[in-house]
């Protein structure tokens, strides 16, 4: 049912039309995957609300949209590449851990404003995944590299990445020169300052990349190199420029994240790669190639990680992103909104 | 010119003793076997198996916990351990190897990770951090009685790994002996026909998730078996002896050797981490830290260069380098 109406609209992309019916909007947005999470995590709040109360249950919830905010927006990169380039990145965590150092550098050691060091983060970020793509991954995929070859070098780029960085920098843990004690109130629960502009900030970036792909033109040309490169050259897509756009996203969404989990926790070159599972989940979990679903699937991801603290002591929390990334590969590996693809 | 190129210098000298060579070829001998089953799984059967730093350190920490807490003999306790770590790969396995490639290889790094985690968190059964000592007691007595055969013999100085570096690679050589024999198996066959066409092998009759499952349990067994001997190598076992990177390594040397070779893996263990052992001998005014660092880049470089400009490795051959295609 669902497969047809996708099917049409792939076919009358090229033209550029998106005139499909309210009614079929409405069923491909509110499918059954989206009412069953919708339930699931409106069980697990009413059970933990039961049992704990709504104010530990809201507070927890509260602090999970912040730390999932940052989960989709380093998802919301990856997804693109993954989907549009069939490129799985495992170097991407340590996109955000060169940004997170990037802003560092910005703002501890020449004493940038914070905002200033975290454009520079991204815009700098943004050339690093611009680089490879100019160095590694374009010539890779000019000779037809298959999969496991790019899956490796993507590793072996994700370890030049964060011990280059190391070797620099050490691994001891550093600060950003940021006021993190102020705390704000909000209807009577209490967030750091700083997860809060993480948080807003986070949200209102991914939502904006999911709209612009969404509503323009320049999307409409990623779903279609998405389906399938080859055919969008023919239909005189110029697919160099979507692709660098792509990495210019993915690059720049990368660095702001680092700098946004560095805002809240601390800069280390092992903190990419220690969201990259919570990433990874985000993204299968929103179904490969969706901004929106990286962000939807980021903030549950993010509550769930939090609200579990509320059951199992909180050094176990990370592991809530393994067992969920693990549950959805087995009972829906296409996510919530990815369609079903042949395998 | 000389000027420049002095603190580039290398100091040779260690290079020509014996501690650092034996040192060298244990390590070699233990990625030797976590390779042999990343080679079965990703060389011949065609399934991206980043989980098997999980298999070692399962095999690791089972073992020293069965020797610790259970008592059991050391061997009792390394057939335990195996037994664990082939369990721990069928539950993966069955509910995973029907996913795509991709999905597979992360999930399988995801349960290596969470492995990792309970290691590090379940501290009444891991010794947390600080790991788990103490369980070598028995290993310490066999590796004298090869030492004082090997001093009747007239090899008597070449210090404390001797026993072990013999003893791994015992197991290895024994192992690429067993796996080639199997390879030219129907059994190895029909492995390779799942790698090649899984819809052709399936019209045979052949159960390809079965032939992957017993593909995953042998890469297992031999991934807890490396477990096992770093333990003894490091005589203890913490978390950190495990992280992805080891993982990663092992797919540097199964590169490095090629795919679709089980002598390739030797070959490949030996070069590496010739490589990276020497990078001790950097005679630059570095830190530690900063050498530790210099090791992992020089990884990241392999991999990214062989993958490159020779993804069939020394001894694979290009045909053979079939997956994702």
């Amino acid at each position: 049912m669902w497969k047809e109406i996708t099917v049409v609209e792939a076919m009358s992309l090229p033209q550029g039309e998106a005139s499909s019916p309210v009614g079929r909007r409405v069923r491909r947005y509110v499918s059954r995957p989206a009412v069953v999470t919708t339930a699931l995590v409106a069980l697990t709040g009413l059970l933990l609300i039961a049992g704990h109360g709504v104010g530990d249950v809201a507070q927890t919830g509260l602090n999970g949209l912040s730390f999932g905010a940052i989960v989709a927006l380093g998802a919301v990169g990856l997804t693109l590449v993954y989907g549009i380039l069939k490129l799985v990145n495992f170097a991407h965590g340590d996109f955000l851990t060169f940004g997170a150092y990037a802003a560092f550098v910005a703002n501890v050691s020449f004493g940038l404003p914070i905002v200033v060091a975290a454009l520079l983060a991204m815009a700098l970020t943004a050339m690093l995944g611009l680089a490879f793509e100019r160095l590694m991954w374009g010539p890779m995929r000019a000779r037809g590299a298959g999969m496991l070859q790019l899956m490796l070098m993507s590793i072996g780029a994700a370890f030049v990445i964060r011990y280059t960085i190391q070797f620099f920098a050490g691994s001891d843990v550093r600060m950003l020169d940021v006021d993190r004690t102020a705390v704000v109130e909000l209807l009577g629960l209490r967030i750091g300052r700083t997860a809060l502009i993480a948080g807003v900030t986070g949200v209102v970036v991914v939502a904006g990349i999911g709209l612009l792909l969404r509503f323009t033109l320049l999307g409409k040309r990623m779903r279609a190199i998405s389906d399938s490169l080859a055919l969008a050259e023919t239909t005189g897509i110029d697919t160099r420029r979507v692709i660098f756009v792509t990495w210019l996203f993915a690059g720049a969404a990368a660095g702001l994240a680092g700098v946004l989990f560095a805002l809240t926790t601390n800069v280390k070159p092992e903190l990419g790669f220690e969201l990259l599972l919570p990433i990874f989940a985000a993204v299968i979990l929103g179904g490969v190639g969706h901004a929106f679903g990286a962000l939807v699937a980021g903030l549950l991801l993010g509550v769930a990680t939090e609200w579990s603290t509320l059951v199992i002591p909180s050094q176990w929390k990370l592991t809530i992103g393994f067992v969920i990334l693990i549950v959805v590969l087995i009972v829906r590996p296409q996510g919530i909104f990815g369609q079903a693809r042949a395998t | 010119m000389s000027a420049l190129l002095s603190p580039f210098a290398i100091s040779l000298g260690g290079i020509t003793e014996v501690g650092f060579w034996t040192g060298v070829g244990v390590l070699a001998g233990i990625y030797t076997l976590l390779a042999l089953g990343l080679q079965i799984n990703v060389g011949y059967t065609g399934i991206l198996n980043f989980g098997q730093a999980g298999f070692m350190a399962i095999g690791a920490y089972a073992m020293a916990i069965l020797v610790i807490d259970v008592g059991l003999p050391f061997l009792l306790a390394v057939a335990g351990a195996i037994a664990i770590a082939v369990a721990f790969a069928l539950v993966i396995g069955m509910s995973s190897l029907r996913l795509r490639a991709d999905y597979f290889s992360i999930a399988t790094l995801a349960a290596a990770e969470a492995i990792r985690m309970v290691a590090q968190n379940a501290s009444g059964l891991t010794g947390g951090n600080q790991g788990l000592y103490g369980f070598d007691a028995a290993w310490a007595d066999m590796s004298q009685t090869i030492e004082d055969w090997l001093g009747g013999i007239g090899i008597g100085d070449a210090g404390g790994l001797l026993p072990l570096l013999i003893v791994v690679w015992g197991v290895a050589l024994l192992a690429i002996v067993l796996l080639r024999h199997v390879q030219r198996s129907p059994w190895g066959r029909v492995l390779r026909a799942i790698r090649e066409d899984e819809d052709a092998a399936r019209a045979l009759g052949k159960n390809a998730l079965s032939f992957r499952l017993q593909s995953l349990a042998i890469a297992a067994t031999l991934g807890a078996l490396a477990g096992v001997f770093l333990a003894l190598n490091l005589s203890f076992v913490n978390p950190q002896a495990f992280e992805p990177q080891a993982g990663f390594i092992g797919f540097a040397v199964l590169i490095l050797g090629g795919l679709a070779t089980y002598g390739g893996v030797a070959f490949g263990a030996l070069i590496m981490w010739t490589l990276l052992e020497a990078t001790r001998f950097v005679d630059l005014p570095l830190e530690d830290g900063q050498i530790a660092s210099l090791r992992f880049i020089l990884v990241g470089l392999l991999l990214i260069g062989l993958m490159a400009f020779r993804p069939q490795g020394v001894f694979g051959k290009r045909e053979e380098m079939v997956l994702g295609d």
